[in-house]
């Protein structure tokens, strides 16, 4: 950066804290990004400006919340009716769980297809992982805050989970739930850590970013930059000017739920105050953790997945092994840089493999639907027949198809695949 | 070979999708969906009809409010479906408040103030249960909002009592209702023809009073909808706006480079 052409008072300030260099070296002229860069790049920033929305909507939330059982549900309607603007700010927060978990799963998606989780990608890829179940956790209390009946029995059958580990279980549980039952000192110890996690995400996403500066930005073509001049451009003007566009569309389909649909992703029955001693027919997680009670339900003793990773029932019981599959499911993409064996990055190179991956993603969809559904009859079947496969695409399809297909020729340069595709 | 595969296994996963699930859904035996109605407050511009809450209001106070409490609505509230103030301390000052304890000590009773939220029928819960078979009335505060089906399952709720079909084992304390899940509710057909006396002349049938109370109920769960609705044009009008111009500008930046 040029320091003779600054105002005087910013001079001042870089020769003593050099942050106007350090942003440009970060987001501006001076951070090299492909130039070929498609809209599926889009959601790390809209991730970001998501993550920016929920801590200050939530910071304002709890200043009017009242953790404590008899009270939260009334504390939360306050806000949705006395607080000024307080309708705005809640259902600001409650929709934007849901975008934050759209985004998250198409950026996730982006680098499956792109395999930007690839050499020397890793540890950037690994990272997000761990944000993504740090979101998960905090979604998951977050939820139980406003004290409704699917606040105390998702909370009940999600932490109750846990008693299935052997030996500590039931230990895990009580710590849990701070007594002997989802009560008083579970709601409290959600609120602490819902309001804890949050920063923890921040730091985790402070990682993300460093770990992605060092290599840049994968990209459509999944080859590496070899000419900067050709095949970069700077993040400013280029691409803050597209991620602001896209934050500007993002918004839009946004602030439409926020406006117009505000309970679209919720359940109604979280608008009746929580009553344990009154179970709802169907008790359903937040659309976003559907696939994954899926897969957890899927674990019954007759499913044959079961039966033989437990020996015949031998080694543990069918909720152990559907608890442990739930993890696994998202613990098994830390190791997508080991899995996928090719030299290749990109799908758009590899058919075989992209056909695989849209089987996949297909399936992730079946497995939400399965998710929502009650577990009878031919859902049963299906959920267990798209568990399988889940399992089956990251264990035994990646690894094969990235060592045996061979891909098709790639583009000489980032620079080279531009210029053909302008043709 | 391979591809084969794959593509079988789309077109399997596709078909399981698309033929077994009505017939799942059917096997089930749920309660049939309660039918759509117009709602004055439908759609992107949906207001309330403050005419009909207001007759609503009417009906709730004359019929519902004797087993069922509205716990997060004050008498203040009540400006939002068009009452003025003199006329919500009139509604407010007909009921007998418990305040206290007063500088002695001691509990009184005084009229309702417009600050006060709307009485309870019951003390307590438990006399709420006790009076009614053991489950107590639900709140209606967020009636529309707490059930499937949200206005148009209260009112067919409302208009759907019926005799049960003949080969339907009814409970000797139970009602039958075409939308209630299950059929069985403990609650008697509340409403009928000119179940309440409308003082401005509307004719008093029993889809009037259901329509009307539900436009009410609608309100109590959602008194923000106005006001959300008239400001979600604005900023989405302004968003688009602003991302028309950004993709202006994102065109003008990178033209040099395509």
């Amino acid at each position: 950066m040029d320091t003779n052409n600054m105002h005087p008072v910013m001079k001042w300030v870089e020769y003593r804290l050099p942050v106007f260099s350090f942003l440009d070296h970060s987001l501006g002229t001076q951070y090299p990004t492909p130039k070929n860069l498609n809209y599926w790049w889009n959601f790390g920033s809209l991730l970001g400006l998501v993550l920016v929305i929920m801590i200050a909507s939530g910071i304002s939330l709890a200043m009017h919340y009242t953790a404590h059982i008899d009270f939260a549900f009334n504390s939360v309607e306050r806000i949705m009716r006395d607080v000024n603007y307080g309708w705005l700010i809640r259902y600001i927060h409650m929709n934007g769980g849901s975008m934050f978990f759209i985004a998250v799963y198409i950026h996730i998606f982006r680098g499956l297809y792109f395999g930007s989780y690839q050499a020397p990608r890793e540890i950037l890829w690994m990272i997000g992982i761990f944000i993504l179940l740090a979101m998960m956790a905090t979604a998951f209390m977050g939820y139980v805050l406003p004290w409704g009946q699917m606040s105390f029995w998702g909370a009940t059958v999600i932490t109750n989970l846990f008693s299935a580990i052997p030996v500590v279980g039931d230990s895990i549980v009580t710590l849990l739930w701070g007594g002997f039952s989802v009560d008083n000192p579970t709601l409290n110890r959600f609120f602490a850590l819902h309001y804890l996690f949050p920063f923890v995400i921040v730091g985790l996403v402070v990682l993300h970013i460093w770990a992605l500066h060092i290599h840049g930005s994968n990209n459509p073509t999944g080859i590496d930059v070899k000419n900067k001049e050709q095949d970069t451009v700077g993040f400013h003007p280029y691409f803050s000017v597209k991620d602001l566009f896209g934050m500007g569309v993002f918004l839009m389909f946004f602030m439409f739920f926020v406006f117009f649909a505000p309970n679209f992703f919720g359940e109604v029955d979280n608008y009746i105050p929580a009553d344990p001693m009154v179970t709802p027919t169907h008790i359903v997680p937040e659309w976003y953790f559907l696939p994954y009670y899926a897969i957890l339900r899927a674990f019954t003793g007759d499913f044959l997945v079961y039966q033989v990773i437990s020996l015949g029932g031998f080694l543990m019981d069918a909720k152990l092994a559907g608890v442990l599959a739930m993890f696994a499911s998202i613990l098994l993409l830390l190791f997508m840089p080991w899995l996928d064996g090719a030299k290749v990055r990109s799908c758009r190179f590899r058919p075989i493999m992209a056909m695989a991956f849209w089987v996949f993603f297909l399936d992730c969809l079946v497995l939400g639907y399965i998710g929502g559904k009650p577990a009878e009859g031919i859902y049963v079947t299906i959920g267990q027949f798209t568990t399988f496969y889940y399992f089956f695409h990251l264990l035994v399809l990646v690894p094969l198809i990235s060592r045996l297909e061979r891909p098709k020729p790639l583009p000489e340069s980032i620079n080279a695949s531009v210029l053909k595709a302008a043709e | 070979m391979k591809m084969n595969i794959i593509k079988t296994s789309v077109a399997v996963l596709a078909l399981v999708g698309a033929v077994f699930t009505p017939q799942a859904t059917l096997a089930s035996g749920e309660t049939p969906h309660a039918p759509k109605q117009e709602w004055s407050f439908n759609g992107l511009f949906g207001t309330f009809d403050q005419a009909a809450a207001q007759r609503g209001f009417q009906v709730y106070q004359e019929v519902c409010a004797s087993c069922h409490g509205m716990n997060l609505l004050s008498y203040r509230h009540l400006s939002g479906i068009g009452f003025n103030e003199a006329e919500i301390k009139a509604i407010a000052a007909t009921v007998e408040v418990q305040d206290g304890p007063d500088s002695e000590g001691e509990m009184f009773d005084r009229p309702g103030i417009p600050a006060d939220r709307f009485i309870s029928p019951y003390p307590n819960p438990q006399a709420a249960a006790s009076s009614n078979g053991g489950k107590a009335p639900p709140d209606l505060s967020l009636m529309t909002k707490a059930r499937l089906g949200g206005s148009n399952y209260v009112y067919g709720l409302l208009t759907g009592y019926a005799d049960a079909p003949i080969e339907f084992e009814l409970p000797e304390d139970g009602n039958y209702n075409k939308y209630y899940p299950g059929h069985v509710i403990a609650m008697a057909a509340p409403l009928d023809d000119e179940s309440v006396e409308y003082t401005d002349g509307t004719k008093p049938t029993l889809a009037q009073h259901a329509k009307d109370v539900t436009t009410f109920l609608a309100w109590a769960a959602e008194p923000e909808m106005e006001e959300r609705k008239r400001m979600g044009i604005k900023v989405l009008l302004f968003l688009l706006v602003l991302t028309g111009m950004l993709y202006a500008v994102k065109r003008k930046v990178w033209e040099d480079l395509h």
